[in-house]
């Protein structure tokens, strides 16, 4: 399978605080991974490495064969990068429909446009709510009009950061299951997540943060097997 | 915000802009308000019938005012950039409407492209600053801050130009007592030019240009680029990450506000033939936000509403109360922001449309 992502030696520190330390990592064109982590491992900062938010000490970002080290965010976006914030970011003042149209018109139009914005209603069940202002929306469904606007913009690679934050565990589910829809259409997805029977859900493959590197990778057994990943998450490990 | 955009897709391509008329981004649609609409415009258009020539030509200094307004309601209104600056670019426009008039003078239409290029100007100025803040990462309240500034920098220096060696060509810029006996916009005509002195001519061209304006406003904001604007005033990060380049976006509404101001400012000066540094200065600058706060800054219709009425307050105010004038103009925007922060005049429209679908029940 070919790499849609790759990332080579990427650096970043604030001073004396490392968030990213030569972290060397790839992505196959298809694939739905995830990235955990304590908190502070650098999981954020890796993402806003990639979306060009933060410019790398070191070590270069290579997007669907082109070098994006230093492109700006929004021209990364256009490159087929795309991203769902754990607080959701979306335009609270403007209806649902609003929001969706920001989201599709840079590269929609008329019916097109219209059709699409139909579709991303039905799959995330917003269609009864589409005169209402994003901000009065309950959490869930301010998270899943975040997952259309960012699909919107016919990404190549979503970033989701923690997905179902807040979210209970029936809104989980079915969020899991768009993901794995998404997946089928070909989207490849990288989400950061803390809840574990989520990644189980959704991911074939997990990568380990650990103070800005990579700790380790592997599928979920593996993971939920390593024992040092269980060390840095419980902070020792039981002989029992 | 309501929503109106039904989206019906593009069946009428080439009359899609007219669907805009009416839109998420703007108050009233439908025949009602248009109806009300077209009323107002003839009023508007026999009041010159039943009004003496001076309250005519007051009502069209009125008028003038507005595009400022209007540009200053994009700016800060829809786009979220609080901006003192409007002065700045009213001032340089109509400077360089005096000089171009008091050089080349008022035959053949010269007027009228000295009014273009003074438009340009400011609107160009506007693009050279807009371009240093945004691009500069200049957000929230020191837009305000460093458009204030340029306003006062540039009253300062052209208070200082007093001095015969202060001039250009052959327009004297005459430092705090400003430049006067600049032409009024004259008009190629048959049988003879037509001078528009403050009076009926002069406002129906006024009205005609105001109704334009206004128009087309509605159709910028209701069209993809006013939907990007009122996204980037709620969250401008999440705008650039769905691949819009904000800073762009800021900037050439901030030159398209400048550009309006630059309208007033050129209009201004060939209304009353002069032009003076106090147009730029500290109580120039502030007026514009009250007009814009008391009617309603999210919402064009209510900014030139606001505008119109404030003006004439103010007027009467200021020829009954002398300098107490401004301190009710302070009182004035204090009211607004406790009592109605939407604007007067959207929290009025905002009732008449709750009593009137109660009625409708």
């Amino acid at each position: 399978m070919t790499k849609l992502l790759q990332v080579s030696g990427l650096c970043k520190a604030f001073g004396g605080v490392v968030v990213a330390d030569k972290i060397d990592f790839s992505l196959s064109a298809g694939a739905m991974h995830c990235l955990i982590g304590p908190n502070g491992a650098g999981k954020s900062s890796f993402f806003r490495l990639l979306l060009g938010e933060h410019a790398p000490d070191a070590g270069t970002i290579t997007f669907d064969g082109d070098d994006i080290t230093h492109l700006r965010s929004f021209q990364r976006i256009r490159r087929g990068i795309s991203v769902k914030f754990q607080v959701p970011g979306i335009f609270k003042a403007l209806s649902v429909r609003q929001n969706l149209e920001v989201a599709f018109q840079s590269h929609l139009s008329g019916s097109q446009l219209e059709q699409t914005i139909h579709e991303m209603l039905e799959f995330t069940e917003l269609s009864h709510v589409v005169a209402t202002p994003a901000g009065v929306l309950s959490h869930g469904q301010q998270q899943w009009l975040e997952i259309a606007m960012a699909v919107g913009v016919e990404p190549k690679l979503l970033l989701l950061d923690e997905p179902t934050a807040g979210m209970s565990p029936d809104e989980t589910r079915k969020t899991g299951d768009m993901l794995n829809e998404l997946n089928n259409r070909g989207i490849t997805i990288l989400a950061v997540e803390h809840d574990m029977a989520f990644v189980e859900q959704i991911s074939k493959r997990v990568t380990v943060l650990h103070f800005g590197s990579i700790f380790a990778e592997g599928t979920i057994a593996e993971i939920v097997d390593h024992m040092g990943v269980q060390e840095i998450y419980l902070g020792t490990v039981d002989d029992g | 915000m309501t929503e109106t955009s039904n989206g019906t897709g593009s069946s009428q391509p080439r009359l899609a802009f007219l669907r805009r008329l009416e839109g998420p981004q703007t108050m009233g649609r439908g025949p009602l308000f248009w109806g009300a609409a077209a009323v107002a415009v003839m009023i508007a258009v026999v009041y010159p019938l039943m009004a003496d020539a001076w309250t005519v030509g007051n009502t069209a200094y009125f008028m003038i005012w507005t595009f400022m307004a209007m540009g200053l309601g994009l700016v800060w209104g829809y786009a979220g950039a609080l901006s003192f600056g409007q002065t700045a670019f009213f001032g340089l426009a109509g400077y360089t409407y005096g000089v171009l008039t008091l050089n080349f003078g008022a035959a053949y239409g010269l007027t009228i492209v000295a009014l273009l290029l003074s438009v340009a100007l400011g609107a160009l100025f506007a693009v050279v600053i807009g371009y240093f803040m945004f691009y500069g990462r200049i957000q929230g309240v020191f837009i305000g801050i460093v458009t204030l500034s340029v306003t006062l920098v540039m009253e300062t220096f052209m208070s200082q130009t007093a001095g015969p060696q202060w001039r250009i060509g052959e327009a004297r810029l005459n430092g705090f007592n400003g430049m006067s006996g600049i032409s009024p916009l004259t008009v190629p005509w048959p049988g003879g030019d037509l001078v528009l002195f403050p009076g009926p001519i002069l406002y129906y061209v006024l009205l005609g240009l105001l109704v334009l304006c206004y128009l087309g406003l509605r159709i910028l904001l209701n069209s993809p680029f006013g939907n990007v604007l009122v996204a980037i005033r709620e969250n401008p990060h999440r705008v650039g990450m769905l691949g819009y380049d904000v800073r762009l976006y800021q900037m050439l509404a901030f030159a398209i506000g400048g550009g309006f101001a630059a309208l007033s400012g050129a209009l201004y000066t060939a209304w009353g033939q002069y032009i003076t540094p106090s147009s730029m200065g500290l109580t120039a600058a502030a007026l514009p936000i009250v007009w814009v706060a008391v009617g309603g800054r999210r919402d064009i219709t209510a900014t030139l509403i606001g505008t119109l009425a404030v003006l004439y307050g103010f007027q009467a105010l200021t020829i009954y109360g002398s300098q107490y004038a401004l301190v009710v103009m302070g009182a004035l925007l204090l009211f607004t922001v406790l009592v109605a922060p939407q604007g007067l005049v959207v929290a009025g429209m905002n009732l008449v449309a709750r009593l009137f679908r109660r009625a409708q029940r």
